[in-house]
């Protein structure tokens, strides 16, 4: 599905990436992971386009990520902070999205009902609550069932219900052969739905794989406790 | 991949205008937009009520050319800068980041226009007919009015591009508005003055068109028959206003003072990290 070969990004004297190599499988879900700074939402965001790289490349499907933006058709993207014009109703919020795509195909709205958002629709952004606006920021991302869902922090700021009902969501993405990129701080939650883990420090990938294969080479139960002891032990037996 | 799919986006000629048509819709519901209507309705309809003519028409030229500069080129950095998330949120869309900009520029110029233009029609057609003298003025006055809205949204625009730091960005808007209107036009009458023993029709001319807001003062005052007052400067700025070339070149720099600012910003936009 994606393939990132020798990513660099600097931001000034910062060194965000320092030559990435990884590959993303269709059907799967990736967790990025890593501490604060380690470039996981850089990551993200050069994958939409966002952020330019400084060197190496982004296939999607076998298309660079550069100038052309059709391929972002089939990318949905959920970022960290849900931030929309204030006097615009989610509704319309809603509408514009969907005028930019100019899909009129399939839409999966089903999300607006999990999260009972319906009563909300109808009222000015500025006056939602930030995780009910978090909510209408992952109805976004779901809405025209693209093959690619990028999600950057899905759940902060939701509650354990709506937090649980995302999740939800992603495993069924997921099951119905759809691609999830997703970066967590919560290590403890993607152990639920994570299919693949890449775990980025200082801009470079320590550790690349399924969370099966990490979780028997390093022995331990749970994904949290597995790359505590990538971190502490170092390379990966 | 869905090739269908992709082959349907691939052609958004209307990207831009989907997203002008959302931002105004965001724009025109902003309480600041709604003051900024009623308070041009109020000043004009004093200054017609109580000056009339020719002194009302000065007052809101000054009005016109202190706050339009200010509100456009304020209001505009401080919007866009707060929907820096949602910028990010439309650029993972399907979208040319060209098309964003200039969806982005044109809801926010379209509206502020529109803002100025209903407070001064509506103020206006309560005294219509009152004062036909001075119309072709008033005219001139509200077509200056939303050039320089333009102008002034597009620096708005580059500037947001340009610098990222939010606090800077405003003070640098601020900067900008006050060199336009107040520190030009002292750095100009010093120059005036130190050399008033020589010609300096030409040269106050060129720098009369340098500065949008001193080039939209004299297409109105020109308009207001008040150039006598001015004496031979003012008789040279008749002549060449009044000819072809001058008419020309005075639009020509309405519309460079537009389209520089843009281009700068557009350019900056195409390859910002966001």
């Amino acid at each position: 599905m994606i393939t990132i070969t020798g990513l660099t990004k600097r931001f000034g004297p910062l060194h965000v990436l320092r030559g990435l190599d990884l590959e993303i499988g269709e059907g799967r879900v990736t967790a990025v992971v890593g501490p604060n700074g380690a470039g996981k939402t850089t990551l993200m965001k050069t994958i939409l386009g966002l952020t330019r790289s400084d060197g190496g490349e982004i296939l999607v499907d076998g298309e660079r990520v550069g100038d052309d933006p059709r391929y972002r058709s089939n990318v949905g993207y959920m970022p960290q902070i849900a931030r929309f014009p204030e006097n615009l109703t989610a509704a319309e919020l809603i509408a514009m999205v969907r005028d930019l795509r100019g899909d009129d195909a399939a839409v999966d709205d089903d999300l607006i009902e999990r999260f009972k958002l319906v009563d909300h629709l109808r009222k000015p952004l500025r006056t939602l609550s930030g995780g009910t606006r978090q909510k209408v920021n992952a109805v976004l991302a779901f809405l025209f069932c693209p093959a690619l869902l990028v999600l950057d922090e899905p759940t902060a700021g939701l509650d354990p219900v709506s937090s649980g009902i995302l999740k939800d969501k992603i495993a069924e993405v997921r099951d119905s052969g759809r691609t999830v990129i997703v970066t967590s701080h919560v290590l403890s939650e993607l152990d639920a739905f994570a299919d693949d883990i890449a775990f980025l420090v200082d801009g470079r990938l320590r550790y690349a794989g399924s969370v099966h294969d990490l979780k028997l080479s390093t022995r331990q139960l749970s994904l949290e406790r597995a790359i505590a002891h990538v971190m502490v032990e170092g390379a990966v037996a | 991949m869905n090739t269908a799919k992709m082959t349907r986006s691939a052609s958004l000629p209307g990207a831009a205008t989907k997203i002008v048509k959302y931002e105004l819709r965001d724009v025109l519901r902003s309480r600041s937009l709604l003051a900024y209507t009623l308070f041009f309705l109020a000043v004009t309809d004093v200054l017609l009520r109580f000056g009339g003519g020719a002194r009302a028409a000065l007052g809101l030229m000054n009005v016109v050319l202190l706050l339009i500069p200010l509100v456009s080129i304020v209001f505009g950095t401080i919007y866009l800068y707060n929907a820096r998330e949602f910028t990010e949120l439309l650029l993972a869309q399907p979208v040319h980041r060209r098309q964003l900009f200039a969806g982005q520029y044109l809801g926010l110029a379209i509206p502020l226009s529109a803002a100025f233009v209903v407070g001064l029609g509506v103020a206006l057609s309560l005294h219509f007919g009152e004062d036909p003298e001075h119309a072709g003025a008033l005219l001139v006055l509200a077509a200056c009015g939303v050039l320089l809205t333009f102008i002034f949204s597009a620096f708005a625009a580059s500037i947001v591009a340009r610098i990222d730091d939010k606090v800077k960005g405003i003070g640098v808007a601020i900067g900008l508005w006050l060199a336009c209107t107040v520190v030009y036009d002292g750095l100009v009458l010093l120059g005036l003055m130190t050399f008033a023993d020589y010609p300096l029709e030409r040269a106050a001319l060129a720098a009369m068109i340098a500065n949008p807001v001193d080039l939209a003062r004299v297409l109105i005052l020109m308009r207001l028959d008040v150039s006598a007052l001015m004496g031979y400067t003012g008789a040279a700025f008749e002549k060449f206003f009044g000819s072809a070339g001058g008419a020309t070149l005075a639009s020509l720099a309405l519309v460079l003072w537009t389209g520089v600012p843009l281009l700068l910003g557009a350019r900056r936009f195409q390859r910002k990290d966001f």
